[in-house]
């Protein structure tokens, strides 16, 4: 397979529709006699609905159609699915479509509207009578653990619904043993992925043929497309769901399923009308799924060099009020709370705990930026404590190069065992001090606070496990004009899928890259598959593409050998053509051997598998392949305002081999971003009766260009022994060690000791004010 | 997001506008540059029954010397008074106060008036406005009438526009022959509202002292807040780091801010205090060059 | 008060109607009105409902669905087109307020197979990942450098502050308009 186009800056193949206004995102979809839908929302974190009246509204004008919880089918009056049940995930609540006599979260949908235009759904929704029974609600993670809280769902006789714990060695004979055990209670905060473009559903149902076509921002179209199947009863196959251009994913869009999905195909079908919902921005606040919020009391135990002997964490996950995601970023975070090092002796337990807020699901990171924040905190507080330099005591507990395979013991998101297949992190962690220069730093620090400036710098490393399970598949056909097409499981959300595939499936037939048209994201177009999710796109399709293509590649070669009379082993394929080697007269086009491939007369061959110039393959990793990184950053705080500036931000990062330099530049600096947000910008607040207090842009504060520092980006490649094509995730890297570094940062600016995140001016004008003047991290170089 | 079903008229005079006024007043909103009534509008938070629409009239919108002074019509967008040479020459305050308002595309549309009428507690012009001493011409179909900046701002959100009421004029007296100014402000990201914004201006006796002083906060109450005690410790004093400090503690004992989720009130209070003697340092600075 | 002919009452009409001076129109409100402006060169002409937005009015009135909502209150930059050749919100202009006006959407910036110089760079540069922040950015981009063909760092900055994207952190953007203002694409260290 030639590597022309792997590792290639190649430009983006989607970028001319998407610059010139052409994509095609859900709200770009505008059937004939389209109708549009509104969703009327609970204004109250837990109350029983005394009275729903939605006559005046149902009557208005230009009203099509109301729907409440009575109003729907036996099968969406039921809590919708249960996507990934764990036996310790107790009580797997889940969402309804429109809630059945009482609410559990501001924002749940309780009436859902469908009139001629946006405009009159939302006058529709005014003239909806709703009594409501506001009962007491439950917001306080804490307080929803303490005897007598309030409860969620009131047959559960607690909050707590799921409880799991991993051990690995003897943790509580390694503590009572240790020298020295530092502990910590640490938290994040409730954050939001706020992708630019919301949530949308457009639904056409064709009566006549009872097809149904689904048009959904979404991450995982097809089985989105097997849910609504089940849901609506229909045959799969005449159930289609495309995910077009998305705005940004980034977790929660892959949420199964929302009751909008659900809603919206369901209206189309009994008014014969297509129908669409767009999300609000205000709605997306309050009904897309939320992350990040957790507390964890965390210790470690160490000896006098600092070498870690054991570390425990009992944590709790804010869950809101159901967990149709099951307990995937709790598992997350615990398991890659370890990180780069070597813990003998590891335990954490969690409680995943409902409270009256929005459902939480997996949003960039999914629980890894809680494990690294959590295992960053506790180094740089061993180092305190022990008056050790920062970087030395993670030198020292840093996993050696020639420790791979390493087992740490754990059980990964993917049932798996959590085994890292490759890395170099001393490599990583060296080649980040180098560049942020972290032996200059006592004399740069010293100079800076003889200015009277409080410069901090910030270290954080972290593993990342990427591509695991089940599998996703490709399809690669070489049509008879020549060009080639590839049809893979995956929806696209900006990551560039469109073109890096196509540079693989370039390579691999040796055809130009403008000459392949890759597709995702559509059910009809390729119906097996999962989702992007969990820095796994390029992995694992991008694997079966590989494969895929491999296949086409070997059949075009059987084909080509017949064709001209030469044996397989020696037909190469380049420039669109299969030649023999040494004799490039001999040629003919993959054109005309697809056509070849497909003869109108005779039989074609048994080794053939089939016609055509096309083969469909499949990847399932069997476990997933652990990339790394380390972030480093100076900062400088303003003492009197709490103001933060970035002055410098280094990431050196593993993904292993790397196929196009341009896009994986633009994750990370994308992920450093949201990171960003995390540290300083963004949380979603809620007020004691679980009101959500941010539900504009002007009051959750997305990080601008103002904000975001320029990113350094070097690499090493440590490829995956995993996967054909050596590869591993990276669409989550940039932001899962940023509060960690820069807590780190802040703490050797000021002699903090920061433990939640996110800051903002007034968090940390408030730490430093308490902070002595001219103290460090502490620790000489 | 879609606004609630309103009616609408765009009056081509200012006779017009006031006629509608008269007529509609307690059922209508003004629409100036719309940069802070449309959202209220989009989230059903405002639901007028008549929309009064100023963008047609073409004889609001204007920068002029008038009195020695200047007189800016309330529809004068932002960016149009942002480069304004008049402005620029003779109060460049406001001038450095409007590049923190929002973003150049915020300021396209955006107008000085009606950012004065909505009176944002954490908006810049209010402060800026309080400091230069600029009066507001209050207008109805009657006759008009003239208030100072503590007769305008009345409290959160509020003005003395009566219902039937529209500024059209904002009147900046003549500046003073020797002084410094600064603006300076604490946002959570740039071009946000303000946590705390400080416009100082400052009168020069000619031999290095002020002979007045004026500071105005903003974030810290319900409109922009003057602090007399500060002011008054400033008169007949040549600013120092001594006398800034001083007046540091006075602003951050005298201001009585609110919070809320972005800063609490103790933030607010500690960094009018911050502000006030940055603010005041750079306009001394600016006062001894003879800006 | 002697009234106005009924013609003249129609707000929103291009062609202006001087009222008598001294004497104000009798103006009615009204709930709809037509909208008569040029879209990208183009006269439109449409009676509309006078809450529509302008940014409804591209997108759903005359298709061209460039233009993206993002926020639907001011914040994001997602619809940014050019009035009269300066970028504004179209989420917070009503259609009836840009009869007589020039609007400019991404959709006459260039075509999918002829990009204009500032799209390349954009590609060029990968300034851009999901793209629904683009559009808009483009087109405070493009009156920036019409106006400013050799742009300052800071301005472009002051420019795109006004924009929220969640995909790039900015970067890519930052490197495409720096080549398109003809600035080296990394800042000096």
């Amino acid at each position: 397979m030639g590597t022309r186009y792997f590792g290639e800056p190649v430009r983006r193949r989607e970028d001319p529709r998407l610059l010139t206004g052409r994509g095609t995102y859900v709200d770009d979809v505008r059937p004939p006699l389209l109708l549009h839908a509104a969703v009327l929302r609970s204004p109250h974190a837990r109350a029983r609905i005394r009275r729903l009246d939605v006559s005046r509204a149902a009557a208005m004008p230009g009203v099509a159609l109301v729907l409440t919880h009575a109003d729907l089918p036996p099968a969406l009056r039921e809590p919708l699915p249960r996507l990934i049940p764990h036996p310790a995930l107790v009580h797997h609540k889940t969402q309804y479509a429109l809630a059945p006599g009482q609410v559990r979260h501001v924002g749940e949908p309780v009436a859902f509207v469908v009139a001629e235009s946006r405009y009159q759904a939302e006058d529709a929704l005014d003239l909806i009578e709703v009594v409501y029974e506001p009962l007491p609600a439950v917001v306080d993670l804490e307080a929803a653990v303490r005897p007598g809280a309030p409860l969620v769902h009131d047959d559960m006789g607690t909050n707590v619904c799921a409880e799991y714990t991993q051990r690995v060695g003897d943790p509580d004979a390694a503590f009572a043993a240790a020298p020295h055990v530092f502990r910590e209670r640490l938290r994040m905060d409730r954050g939001a992925a706020a992708p630019l473009e919301t949530r949308g559903v457009v639904a056409i149902w064709d009566a006549q043929t009872r097809e149904l076509v689904v048009y959904d921002s979404t991450q995982a179209p097809i089985r989105i497309r097997n849910y609504l199947a089940a849901l609506l009863g229909l045959p799969q196959n005449h159930v289609r769901v495309i995910a077009p251009d998305v705005g940004g994913g980034f977790g929660p869009k892959i949420m199964m399923c929302y009751p909008e999905e659900l809603l919206v195909p369901h209206a189309a079908m009994r008014l014969g009308r297509p129908v669409k919902w767009i999300e609000d921005r205000r709605e997306n606040f309050v009904s897309m799924n939320q992350e990040r919020e957790q507390i964890h009391d965390a210790e470690i135990a160490v000896d006098a060099d600092g070498r870690i002997l054991a570390v425990r964490t009992r944590f709790l996950y804010d869950s809101g009020a159901y967990i149709p995601y099951g307990i995937i970023v709790p598992i997350v975070a615990s398991t890659q709370l370890p990180g780069p090092y070597r813990i003998p002796n590891y335990e954490c337990t969690f409680k995943a705990v409902f409270t009256n807020k929005v459902i939480v699901s997996p949003y960039r990171g999914a629980g890894r930026p809680h494990g690294c924040f959590v295992m960053e905190r506790l180094m740089d507080l061993v180092a305190r404590e022990l008056g050790l330099d920062r970087a030395e005591v993670r030198r020292r507990n840093l996993i050696a190069p020639d420790q791979f395979p390493y087992d740490t013991g754990l059980i990964f998101q993917d049932n798996a065992p959590l085994v890292y297949d490759s890395g170099n992190y001393p490599a990583l962690f060296e080649r980040a001090l180098a560049l942020i220069d972290y032996a200059g730093w006592p004399a740069a620090q010293a100079a800076a606070r003889r200015q009277g400036r409080a410069l901090g710098l910030g270290l954080a490393l972290y593993v990342e496990g990427t591509g695991i399970g089940p599998y996703e598949g490709c399809r690669v056909t070489v049509e008879p004009n020549g060009k080639v097409y590839a049809a893979t499981s995956v929806g696209t959300q900006g990551q560039g899928h469109f073109t890096a595939f196509a540079q693989i499936v370039a390579d691999a037939l040796g055809v130009d890259v403008a000459d392949v048209t890759v597709t995702t994201g559509d059910s009809g177009a390729f119906g097996w598959g999962t989702g992007t999710f969990a820095s796994r796109a390029a992995v694992v399709a991008g694997n079966a593409v590989a494969l895929a293509a491999g296949a086409v590649r070997d059949k075009a070669l059987l084909v080509a050998a017949r064709l001209l009379e030469a044996r397989p082993e020696d037909i190469e394929l380049a420039g669109g053509r299969a030649f023999v080697r040494g004799a490039p007269a001999r040629s003919v086009a993959l054109g005309e051997i697809a056509v070849a491939a497909n003869p109108l007369r005779g039989t074609i061959p048994a080794e053939w598998e089939g016609p055509g110039l096309e083969a469909s393959r499949y990847f399932a990793p069997p476990r997933g392949t652990f990339a790394a990184g380390c972030h480093a950053v100076v900062v400088e705080v303003d003492r009197d305002t709490g103001a933060l500036r970035i002055l410098r931000y280094v990431v050196v990062h593993d993904c292993g081999p790397i196929i196009n330099p341009l896009i994986l530049t633009g994750q990370i600096e994308g992920g450093v971003a949201q990171g960003v947000g995390n540290a300083f910008y963004e949380q979603v607040v809620y007020d004691p009766d679980g009101q959500v207090l941010t539900q504009t842009f002007m009051d959750y504060l997305l990080p601008t260009v103002s904000e975001v520092p320029s990113v350094k980006i070097a690499h090493i490649e440590t490829p995956s022994p995993l996967n054909p094509l050596g590869i591993k995730g990276a669409g989550e890297a940039g932001v899962i060690p940023v509060p960690a570094a820069i807590a780190s940062a802040i703490d050797d600016a000021l002699g903090t000791r920061i433990t939640q995140m996110p800051l903002s001016h007034q968090r940390l004008q408030a730490l430093a004010r308490r902070a002595p003047v001219g103290a460090t991290a502490g620790g000489a170089a | 997001m879609k606004p609630a079903p309103f009616r609408y008229l765009a009056p081509r005079t200012r006779a017009e506008a006031l006629d509608a006024l008269r007529r509609y007043g307690p059922d209508a909103k003004l629409l100036a540059g719309g940069q802070s009534l449309v959202p209220l509008l989009a989230m059903r938070l405002a639901r007028p029954a008549v929309i009064i629409d100023l963008n047609r009239i073409g004889d609001l919108a204007y920068v002029r010397p008038a009195r020695a002074g200047l007189a800016i019509g309330a529809m004068t967008r932002q960016r149009a008074a942002e480069d304004d040479p008049l402005i620029a020459a003779r109060y460049p305050l406001m001038v450095a106060a409007l590049r923190w308002v929002g973003h150049p595309q915020i300021r396209t549309r955006g107008t000085i008036g009606g950012s004065l009428a909505h009176a944002d507690p954490a908006a810049e012009l209010p402060a800026v406005a309080a400091v230069l001493g600029a009066r507001f011409v209050l207008a109805n179909a009657r006759r008009e009438r003239v208030v100072d900046a503590a007769g305008f701002f009345t409290g959160y959100l509020t003005t003395a526009l009566e219902p039937d009421e529209m500024l059209t004029e904002i009147r900046l007296p003549p500046p003073p022959t020797r002084s410094g100014w600064a603006f300076t402000e604490v946002a959570r990201r740039h071009g946000d509202f303000a946590l705390v914004g400080a416009a100082v201006l400052l009168v020069g006796d000619g031999e290095g002292r002020c002979a007045e002083a004026r500071l105005a906060f903003t974030g810290v109450g319900a409109g922009p807040v003057r602090v007399p005690e500060a002011e008054r410790m400033l008169s007949g004093e040549r600013v120092t780091e001594a006398l800034a400090a001083e007046i540091r503690r006075v602003v951050a004992r005298s201001v009585e801010p609110e919070g809320d989720i972005h800063a609490t009130a103790d933030y607010r209070r500690h960094v009018a205090g911050v502000l006030a003697a940055r603010a005041l340092i750079e306009a001394a600075g600016r006062l001894e060059v003879g800006a | 008060m002697k009234r106005a002919p009924k013609n003249a009452r129609r707000p929103g009409a291009t062609r202006a109607t001087a009222a008598p001076r001294g004497r104000a129109r009798r103006l009615e409100p009204v709930g709809e009105a037509e909208v008569r402006l040029v879209v990208n060169g183009a006269e439109v002409s449409r009676t509309v409902e006078v809450r529509r937005t302008l940014a409804d009015f591209l997108r759903e009135n005359l298709g061209l669905t460039g233009t993206h909502l993002g926020c639907e209150h001011g914040v994001c930059g997602a619809c940014t087109v050019l009035l009269d050749g300066q970028p504004v919100r179209s989420c917070l202009l009503f259609a009836v307020q840009a009869t007589g006006h020039d609007v400019t959407t991404v959709e006459a910036l260039g075509t999918p197979e002829a990009l204009s110089p500032l799209q390349q760079a954009f590609m060029d540069h990968h300034g851009l990942q999901c793209g629904f922040c683009t559009p808009g950015i483009l087109m405070s981009a493009h009156a920036l450098l019409r106006d400013r063909p050799r742009a300052t760092e800071e301005e472009i900055r002051e420019m795109l502050g006004g924009h929220l994207c969640r995909c790039t952190g900015y970067q890519g953007i930052l490197r495409a308009l720096r080549a398109a203002a003809g600035l080296p694409p990394e800042p000096a260290p």
